[in-house]
């Protein structure tokens, strides 16, 4: 028997809330995140996005930092959220426990380099914008964090797009099966930039409106910012520490669609392979799972190939689903990990969040999601989708313990 | 947790693609301190159609991957797993410049959407159709590693029999100049093979494209065993380092004297290159040495070119005249060690060994 | 019509990337898509951004592009009936 991994730390900033409290009532309260945009500098002022409502300075102070010595937007919310995860679990007293930092992020420090770059590239300037050169690729946020967090023993940082972060509770629970460390904080943040704003953009797959997953009428995502980080641990030691025990993460697979860089196979077939082998690796049959936290990013491929999977998987009879991107908008390299947060929430509170914006189901199938939040819900097992470009799909079971 | 290397493709700036050739007419490069990779004919390995949207760091990371897979004889890999610090910087660079140059108007999706960094992993999957396991690690120092310590727990798990393995950057003009405001390039021009003459801070930038194919399977056609991985972040002083590699020594059942060659990441950089030429003062005073980075320059995954060296030395029982650094080894090569850090902070090491 | 023809092809190598293949060698009423000249979905993409940038013309669903992008010769016609070339 495999060693089992328990949940004991959450941690998140999004743009439904500052920490797990604020998403937890802005879930229930069915307020969205989505609006028009604040604090991106963009031309596309049409676009409605879901920001973390703070500028860079307010987000200094809650993240603890006296002078900005090259701080990203982007470090500043993976600080923060994980910050939350670390000392929900019971931060630093460890009795000595190996502990690793796992941070996945698809742009990095991305968000500083787009303001400053033609100053970067023209050595005869120099200045302030300097300190941000260093903190570009996307190791930067992760080795902020882990210092301010006092970790040591084991960094990396993840980058498979949108997957990015499920894929860093993965290798999390792995590290501590194979005896490397005994202690995980794992999750992602991405920062709004210009940078992706354009570039999905330039593939037209932005909605106008509010993104409507699994909708119709459905012609986008809504972009999002944020940072969602839990802690991972053996739950004999948990349990030992008499710890709160949110779920536990009982299985997980990543798996390649190998069909296109951008765009997933209509029939979802990596979709249905890492859904499959997540169910497999944690012993449960699909009729287990009481709410799937689906990816549903609300693009026409998307929605289609992961309902038409799940129909595959569940043969017919798929569970209650729904996609908080409707709250917090598609957070990429955070989405793992936030939605982790929330597949955890909706497991210790007995709740299923609802998917807003719907109003009419697609013509390919009888798929309905779950519109209205319900509590009581008797959710024992959640299944939680991200799926990437380059195919990168990987999904993730959490059980109730 | 240990593999076999199979196969490798490498793409560097030395002649290394080809298998006939092991480092006998290096190349040197005084081109302020910025070396780029020799291209093999692109063309051979990849469709026109596929090839013509591709940067040249694709170009490199999917050709690697197919010397690899042919070097290996494996057609289907079980995984497929890369490492790299700045990902696809020609394409990040060239959406970058164009949404600044043109404030955002007008932009076309081929460079965004290639600039992510898992797109090499995406491509060599999507070519191979291969819809299993694959990852992609970004974290500095460290992204080359994480990748094969991933792949060897997926072979220890017995989730996969074999895994391709890629370490890949690209250099660019604006990429060393960027960084060389963080003083990672020597302010005079040197030659790259005089690295280790100039004692002043700085390196010279690089770039490569490295796979291996990993499997569980002993061959005679094997090039040799990886049996040991560790990582080390921010180590106080070199003492701390000396004991993590003493450590990692003794938990392989090895001491310094059952090590053969020691191969450094000595960059020239006379700021950090002290902890190399401590460890060889101290725990290997004894032993054999050798360098490789005024071969291929400095970058976060050069140390996927560290093991190409290594497995090769392992496989060909010869080190390379050009590598060598003080005395020559006595024996055979049974055990070859790596030691390399990025700027004091990353440090790995690996443990390449005889099959 | 020829005219634009022979420049349109002139810009889709360009704008593609196609390397090795010259202007004589398109057929003005071959698919440009699938089986043709290989194109995918991304490269109606880049054709959309063409359009806009060398004819003042915007396409907002990627869908319409389809029809207009199915051969030179309807992309010339498109362009003819409504833009200013």
């Amino acid at each position: 028997m495999a060693q089992r991994i328990a949940i004991t730390g959450l941690g998140i900033i999004s743009a439904i809330g500052d920490n797990v409290q604020q998403n937890l009532s802005s879930l229930r309260t069915k307020k969205s995140g989505i609006g028009s945009i604040q604090y991106l500098q963009t031309i596309h002022k049409e676009l409605p996005i879901a920001e973390v409502k703070h500028s860079d300075a307010e987000l200094l102070k809650l993240a603890g930092i006296k002078e900005d010595s090259g701080y990203t937007r982007t470090a500043l919310l993976g600080m923060i959220a994980a910050r939350e995860a670390f000392e929900n679990s019971g931060g630093n007293n460890n009795g000595g426990k190996r502990t690793a930092l796992i941070s996945a992020t698809t742009v990095g420090g991305m968000g500083s380099t787009e303001k400053f770059y033609l100053d970067y590239i023209d050595l005869s300037k120099s200045g302030d914008f300097e300190k941000y050169v260093d903190a570009h690729d996307c190791g930067d946020s992760a080795e902020k964090i882990a210092d301010s967090l006092g970790i040591k023993d084991f960094i990396t940082s993840i980058n498979t797009a949108c997957s990015s972060s499920a894929n860093a509770l993965m290798l999390g629970a792995r590290l501590i099966r194979h005896g490397i460390v005994d202690r995980v904080v794992a999750g992602g943040v991405d920062p709004l930039t210009k940078f992706t704003i354009n570039g999905f953009n330039t593939l037209m797959i932005l909605d106008k409106e509010y993104c409507k997953p699994f909708d119709k009428n459905r012609t986008g995502l809504t972009l999002g910012e944020g940072a969602g980080f839990v802690v991972l641990e053996k739950l004999e030691d948990a349990q030992r520490e008499s710890k709160t025990v949110y779920c536990e993460l009982a299985g997980y697979a990543n798996t390649c669609d190998a069909y296109h860089q951008t765009a997933s196979s209509p029939e979802g077939t990596g979709a249905f392979l890492s859904m499959s082998k997540a169910l497999a690796l944690s012993g449960l049959k699909p009729e287990n799972i009481d709410y799937v936290n689906v990816h549903g990013t609300a693009t026409q491929i998307n929605d289609l190939s992961e309902g038409n999977a799940m129909i595959r998987l569940f043969e017919g009879n798929v569970p209650k689903f729904s996609s908080t991107k409707s709250y917090t908008g598609h957070t990429l390299g955070a989405a793992g990990g936030i939605e982790a947060v929330f597949s955890a929430l909706a497991i210790h509170h007995n709740i299923i969040f609802p998917n807003l914006n719907f109003s009419e189901k697609m013509e390919e199938f009888n798929l309905v999601p779950v519109t209205e939040v319900i509590e009581n819900a008797g959710v024992k097992n959640v299944l939680s989708n991200s799926f990437g470009f380059g195919g990168n799909n990987t999904s993730l079971v959490f059980s109730k313990i | 947790m240990k593999a076999y290397i199979r196969g490798i493709g490498n793409i560097s700036p030395q002649k290394t693609f080809t298998k006939e050739e092991f480092l006998e007419n290096v190349v040197s490069y005084n081109n302020n301190n910025m070396l780029f990779c020799i291209d093999p004919v692109y063309k051979e390995y990849i469709n026109p159609l596929q090839l013509r949207r591709m940067s040249r760091t694709l170009r490199m990371g999917v050709t690697a991957a197919k010397i690899c897979l042919q070097d290996s004889g494996v057609e289907m890999p079980d995984a497929v797993i890369t490492g790299t610090g700045f990902g696809c910087i020609e394409d990040t660079e060239k959406f970058l410049l164009a949404l600044l140059h043109n404030n955002e108007q007008q932009l076309t999706p081929t460079a965004f959407m290639q600039s992510t960094h898992n797109t090499i992993s995406g491509q060599v999957a999507i070519m191979l159709k291969c819809k299993e396991y694959n990852s992609t690690y970004v974290n500095r120092g460290f992204s080359f590693e994480t990748a094969l310590l991933d792949s060897l727990m997926l072979i220890e798990e017995k989730n996969a029999h074999n895994v391709l393995l890629g370490g890949f950057d690209e250099n660019t003009l604006n990429l060393h100049a960027t960084t060389s405001r963080l003083g990672h390039w020597k302010k005079e021009n040197i030659n790259s093979l005089e690295l280790l003459n100039s004692k002043t801070p700085g390196s010279v930038s690089g770039e490569g494209a490295a796979f291996f194919m990993l499997t569980d399977k002993p061959d005679e056609n094997n090039y040799a065993l990886l049996k040991g991985l560790s990582m080390l972040y921010k180590p106080e002083n070199k003492s701390e380092v000396e004991q993590h590699l003493s450590n990692f020594l003794k938990s392989n059942n090895l001491s310094p004297n059952n090590i053969d060659l020691v191969v450094y990441g000595i960059n020239g950089d006379v700021r950090t290159d002290h902890v190399y030429y401590h460890l060889r003062d101290t725990l290997f005073s004894e032993n054999a040495g050798a360098y490789f980075k005024h071969l291929c320059g400095d970058y976060y995954t050069a140390s996927a070119f560290a093991l190409w060296l290594s497995a090769n030395a392992i496989k060909k029982q010869v080190i390379p005249e050009a590598v060598k650094l003080g005395k020559a080894p006595s024996g055979d090569l049974k055990n070859i060690l790596i030691v390399n850090h990025y700027r004091d902070i990353n440090y790995s090491f690996m443990l390449v060994s005889q099959c | 019509m020829d005219a634009l023809i022979a420049k349109l092809k002139t810009q889709i190598i360009e704008q593609l990337n196609l390397e090795g293949v010259a202007p004589d060698d398109i057929d003005a009423d071959s698919p440009l898509f699938g089986e043709g000249l290989g194109l995918d979905s991304i490269d109606a993409l880049e054709l959309i951004v063409l359009l806009e940038k060398n004819y003042g013309l915007k396409i907002e669903n990627p869908a319409e592009g389809k029809k207009i992008f199915s051969t030179i010769r309807s992309i010339a016609e498109y362009i003819t009936a409504n833009g200013k070339a």
